[in-house]
């Protein structure tokens, strides 16, 4: 393709679209590897998701934005439906794990570590994207990987990571399908309107109380929405820029901390099952509320101290 | 008003438990058609965003080795790691956890989570700390290790994956930012949360040794 031979294009551009290009592939490999096996309860579907998401994964730079929009719907449509499902490949059988730990002991810390070193590498020594860097750091973990041992071949690096896909399923979508949603939030005009609303009750220009409202609002919620995600891009369309980030508080501070002032509503709220309540099934509890009870205190102070660290750094 | 219908539809179906992405789809092409836009509009808004966001599928690439470092026994060795400390109570037990899951977390990689590593490891270790000291385990103590473990499990890996330059969180703000015309980058936006990592893993480390300390005490009479 003439994109990556052209030479006014920057290589850290052809970097990063290359590293799309292979999450496509792991994404199609998920997708086609589905539609083989025979036993699987859902299998076109399921087919359709991962194949979907890996054309626009791979061709989104070069589809029309309008296509690519189109293959959104359709990748969403049997995640809707609960039609995405994970295949019959069980997990790693103990035995075989615990012979591979005696033999390659605590040098599997090398390949785990390998991701985030490279992301910091990249990030600190050079102009392309951190995220080529987890690419470069994974391809290194896959090395080391084969080093260790001859099992590891580049079939169990895929089926692994297709196991592993199947197990996250559509809902490790969510937080680009949240981010579409800002942008549509953002062309319709919502954060106006909230602004307008929110107006009324802070006053305008005083950043203490602005930031004091927005660090409580995400925790709030996100206790009634469970999921942070889906909190941030409302709350910061419709507090953090208006009544904060407006009056030229810091955008990295307040920004980043308001995620993390979500995360402890998140440990206060049974609305949150995956973290909060599951867990008291898979550890055999009795008290339906003993996890989040653990938790209230560590997530009172910790947002105590953001919101001080926000009005400190702003 | 009538702008905000999307904003309440995501409030509500969160809060009722429907489909995720089913509320997020609805929401999104019901705010676009009161906003003024039509279908091909939204379809664009819709599609050029995903493409800018490619980023966030990143987790893909780190699953091509995840699933195999599980293979090759890294639970195994995060374990024994574990059980280097001597003389270790169930506080203590959980503590070390955190650190290794909070530092991993930081690197994007998961041990398995509650079913995956907190039932199978973490929990037989505290058991067997306390046996250590006081043989049976008291019922009430037994559940209280279990809801830290859990609680343990959820704080280091909220606060620790934020550090991760690049993770999914991280990116989700850059790009609501970038709706809002703000700049960001992702190691300012992973540098911020050091404090706050460092503080969330103190303070949960500090507040579980302390109550299994006094659990220690007051359920179990006078024996050593």
């Amino acid at each position: 393709m003439s994109f990556f031979t052209n030479p006014e294009i920057l290589l850290k551009v052809k970097l990063l679209e290359g590293l799309y290009i292979l999450m496509g592939i792991v994404a199609g490999y998920t997708g086609i590897k589905t539609l083989f096996e025979k036993e699987h309860k859902s299998r076109y579907p399921t087919a359709v998701f991962w194949i979907a998401l890996a054309v626009i994964l791979t061709f989104g730079r070069w589809l029309p934005t309008v296509v690519t929009g189109v293959l959104v719907v359709i990748m969403a449509l049997p995640a809707v439906f609960k039609k995405v499902l994970a295949g019959p490949a069980g997990g790693v059988p103990k035995a075989f794990s615990k012979a591979m730990a005696d033999k390659i002991g605590y040098k599997i810390f090398l390949p785990t570590l390998s991701m985030g070193t490279f992301a910091i590498l990249f990030a600190v020594f050079t102009k392309i994207s951190p995220l080529v860097g987890v690419g470069v750091g994974v391809i290194v973990a896959m090395i080391m990987l084969m080093f260790f041992s001859k099992e590891n071949t580049p079939k169990v690096f895929f089926d692994d990571s297709k196991r592993l896909l199947d197990m996250v399923g559509p809902l490790s979508m969510l937080p680009m399908l949240l981010a579409a949603l800002g942008a549509l939030f953002t062309k319709a005009g919502v954060g106006q309107v909230i602004a307008g609303l929110v107006s009324k009750i802070i006053p305008e220009g005083n950043v203490t109380v602005g930031i004091i409202v927005f660090a409580i609002a995400m925790p709030l919620f996100t206790m009634i929405m469970g999921n942070a995600f889906a909190a941030i891009t409302v709350i910061t369309v419709g507090i953090g820029g208006p009544f904060v980030l407006a009056y030229g508080a810091n955008p990295t501070v307040i920004g980043m901390l308001a995620l993390t002032c979500g995360y402890c509503g998140t440990l206060c709220t049974p609305m949150a099952a995956n973290f909060n309540i599951v867990p008291v099934a898979i550890l055999d509890m009795k008290g339906k509320y003993n996890v989040i009870k653990n938790q209230l205190l560590i997530a009172g102070l910790v947002l105590t101290f953001q919101i001080c660290y926000m009005l400190i750094a702003k | 008003m009538i702008k905000l219908i999307g904003v309440a539809i995501v409030i509500l179906g969160f809060a009722l438990k429907l489909d995720n992405i089913a509320i997020i789809l609805v929401a999104g092409f019901a705010t676009g058609l009161v906003g003024g836009m039509d279908l091909v509009a939204i379809l664009q808004t819709i599609g050029s965003s995903f493409v800018a966001n490619r980023g966030m599928c990143i987790f893909i690439i780190i699953m091509l080795v995840t699933g195999t470092l599980e293979r090759n026994g890294l639970r195994e060795m995060a374990a024994k790691l574990i059980g280097k400390i001597k003389n270790a109570t169930a506080g203590m037990v959980i503590g070390a956890y955190g650190v290794l899951r909070l530092i991993l977390g930081a690197f994007n990689v998961s041990l398995g989570g509650t079913a995956g590593f907190v039932r199978p490891v973490v929990m037989p270790m505290a058991t067997g700390a306390i046996e250590t000291k006081h043989g049976e385990p008291n019922e009430d103590h037994l559940e209280e290790i279990k809801g830290m473990s859990a609680g343990m499990e959820n704080t280091t890996w909220f606060f620790g994956q934020v550090l991760f330059i690049g993770g999914s969180g991280a990116l989700l703000v850059q790009s609501t930012l970038k709706g809002l015309g703000y700049e960001t980058n992702l190691v300012d936006l992973a540098k911020v949360e050091i404090p706050v990592a460092i503080f969330a893993l103190v303070v949960a480390s500090v507040l579980y040794y302390l109550k299994d300390k006094r659990l220690s005490k007051t359920l179990y009479g006078q024996k050593k």
